[in-house]
Order: structure tokens, then C-alpha cells, then sequence
């Protein structure tokens, strides 16, 4: 029972996915060439669903994004290439429709983090290694002992060698 | 742990280490500073929240600013409403209108439903589009509720709701007299919202 339960966690995760593929699973909303159809999932994985927000409309049970696919196979139908479909999309909802959204100087932060944490963190690294090499040693350097705990050292090594046991 | 005696402090070994526990210091209050952010982010966040001027589901509208999009609608079976074109709205109004995208079915459209009333009353007109619903239940719902509508287009396939950018209903746009989308708000219209902004909105648009 145990084990079946494990296993039944480690599966949970793709349950989500599964689902998901069977939002698109209906044959009737298919384009019949296949070529067209692989062209919209493709265009479909890029659109947000506005309703569900993190799912594409590809990926969506939501009545919106049910209308959105249909839309984006009538325009491919009718010989739109890929870029004006997301073109029309975009018209009408905006940059929060794009999954990708567009370099713009109100997205340039998003878009800069990956490198600006990467820099970042490679410069305190430096800085790290740096500072380490002009104080060579200062981790393990230790003070030369006393008199007074040099004596009292060895009293209690005495004192340890005399208890210890055999 | 040490029981007997005292260990004699160890003096700063020199200048630099001193200098670098020193400025090692404020690292111990870095997470607490750190915190006090977050807290503030997150009071913030709900203020923003309970004021409405953070809402994490709202979408920008792609349309303010521009003339509303080409559209022609049928009216609402037996309603005895004309219905809504793109026509209407572009051809002169004589003041600012507003199009509120509705269903029978949404809970929220009957919460604002009295608003819409009463914004009709007062003059604003009011323009409807029935969004995916059965005509008898939206004329049912008008002759339980009242109709605020001046002309009222049925899209029941929801295909010009996506041409107006509508991600859920209600919606409601406000219109300029040149046909110009001028304002829009996703979700019920609330006394508050219709105080503080679509009433200095209408005004200024008159």
C-alpha cells in the first residue's frame, strides 16, 4: 500500500500534463492537414489563455481559448502566415496574450535579469576570491598559545590520559 | 563548555581583520532587512489588492486609444432593441457611451446590473452586447432586471467579444464621442469605480 502510494506521487506530477493533452484531443476542432494543424499548435503554444493566465491556449479547457484555437486555424486556413495570426491575436489583447513577451523598455528588466544575475553573482565570486588571496591563510591562521594556556593545555591533556579508560 | 577558566580574549590579530568583521557586520542584519521588504512588498501588494489598483488577473487593454473595431451585430431576438454595429458608436454620439458585454449567466453581470441603470437614467448611453448566452434567458433577465440598453447586439458566437479584446464578462468600455475607446473595465462595475473614475471620465469626455 505504501509503495503504491509513493508511486502514485511520483506520477501526480504528470496527471496535470495529461489532462492538458486532452484539452486539444478533440478531433472536430483539428485542421485535416496535418502540416496547418502543426503550424496552429505551434502558434497556440506561444498564446496565453487570459482566462487560466499560465496555460497557453493550446493547453486550455477554457471557452475563450476553445474560440482563440478556432480562430487561429480559420486565419491559417485561409493562408495567413504565422506571424500575421499572432499579429491579429496581438491586436486585440496585447502584449499579456504573447507567453514571449516582446523586448520593450518596459520588459527590458525581464528579459536583462538572467545576465545581470549571472554577472552578479560571478562578481562577488570574484570579489570572494580576491580578497581571499591577499589575506593568504587567514582562515586557518591561529595565535601562537600563551604561557599561562600552553600550561593549562597540557594539565588537561594529563587529566584526559589518566581518566581514560583500558 | 569551558567550566574551569577563562580563556583571555584573543586581541584583533590586526587592522584588516577587524576591518572585515567589521564590515561583515551588516550581513547579520541583511535577512532582517530582507524581511522588513518583503513585509512591506506584501502590504503593498494587499493595499493594492483592496483598493483595486493592483489586480493581478487584469489584462491591459490593446484597444485604449484606438476607434473600436469593425463589428455588426444582430439584435437580441424579441427584444425589441436595435441591434450594434461599429456604425453606431463612430457616427457622432452626442456624449460618451459605454459598451458593457454581458450574459445572463454571469453572476457578476447582475451585481452591476443596477449601475448600468442607472447610468441609463441619468443620460450615459448605454450599449449591450449579449455574450454567449440563449436569447429567452437574456430577455429574461431584462424583464426581471430592467433594460439599460439603448441597443443591445447578440454575439453568441463570442467572435466580436475577441475582436473588442473581452477576456470574461462583464466588460465594460467607455467610448468617446469620436468612437474612441477611451476606458475599460474587466469585471462589475461598482459605486466606488463609478465615482472615482468612469463619472471624471464621462465628464471629461462629454
Amino acid at each position: 500500500m505504501p509503495r503504491r502510494a509513493a508511486l502514485f506521487l511520483l506520477l501526480a506530477p504528470l496527471l496535470p500534463a495529461a489532462a492538458a493533452r486532452g484539452a486539444v484531443g478533440d478531433p472536430a476542432e483539428r485542421l485535416a492537414d496535418p502540416a496547418l494543424e502543426a503550424r496552429a499548435r505551434a502558434i497556440g503554444r506561444e498564446l496565453r489563455c487570459l482566462v487560466c493566465q499560465n496555460q497557453s491556449i493550446e493547453d486550455s479547457n477554457a471557452d475563450l481559448a476553445r474560440d482563440l484555437r478556432r480562430l487561429v486555424r480559420e486565419r491559417i486556413a485561409a493562408g495567413a502566415s504565422d506571424a500575421e495570426v499572432v499579429r491579429f491575436v496581438h491586436a486585440r489583447y496585447g502584449d499579456f496574450v504573447l507567453l514571449r513577451p516582446p523586448l520593450t523598455a518596459a520588459t527590458a528588466l525581464l528579459w536583462a535579469m538572467p545576465a545581470l544575475a549571472l554577472a552578479g553573482g560571478g562578481a562577488a565570486i570574484l570579489l570572494a576570491l580576491r580578497r581571499r588571496r591577499a589575506a593568504p591563510d587567514a582562515a586557518v591562521e591561529t595565535a601562537p598559545l600563551s604561557e599561562a594556556e600552553r600550561a593549562r593545555l597540557a594539565a588537561l591533556e594529563a587529566e584526559g590520559g589518566e581518566r581514560r579508560p583500558s | 563548555m569551558n567550566d574551569t577558566g577563562s580563556l583571555p580574549h584573543a586581541p584583533p590579530r590586526d587592522a584588516a581583520a577587524a576591518r572585515t568583521a567589521r564590515s561583515r557586520r551588516w550581513l547579520l542584519y541583511a535577512p532582517l532587512a530582507a524581511a522588513g521588504g518583503a513585509v512591506l512588498g506584501f502590504w503593498a501588494l494587499l493595499r493594492g489588492l483592496g483598493t483595486g489598483r493592483y489586480d493581478p488577473r487584469g489584462v491591459p487593454s490593446a484597444l485604449i486609444g484606438q476607434p473600436v473595431p469593425d463589428f455588426a451585430l444582430p439584435p437580441l431576438e424579441g427584444a425589441g432593441l436595435p441591434g450594434l454595429s461599429a456604425a453606431d458608436l463612430r457616427g457622432g454620439l452626442e456624449r460618451p457611451a459605454l459598451v458593457n458585454f454581458w450574459a445572463s449567466w454571469c453572476v457578476p453581470c447582475l451585481v452591476e446590473h443596477p449601475l448600468l441603470m442607472r447610468l441609463a437614467r441619468e443620460g450615459t448611453p448605454v450599449f449591450g452586447i449579449n455574450y454567449k448566452d440563449r436569447p429567452e434567458d437574456a430577455r429574461a433577465f431584462l424583464g426581471r432586471h430592467g433594460n439599460p440598453f439603448a441597443r443591445l447586439g447578440a454575439d453568441q458566437p463570442g467572435r466580436v467579444a475577441i475582436d473588442w479584446g473581452v477576456y470574461g464578462v462583464p466588460e465594460t468600455y467607455l467610448v468617446d464621442r469620436g468612437g474612441v475607446i477611451r476606458w475599460r473595465w474587466a469585471g462589475p462595475l461598482t459605486p466606488p469605480l463609478l465615482e472615482s473614475e468612469l463619472r471624471p471620465l464621462l465628464r471629461r469626455h462629454a
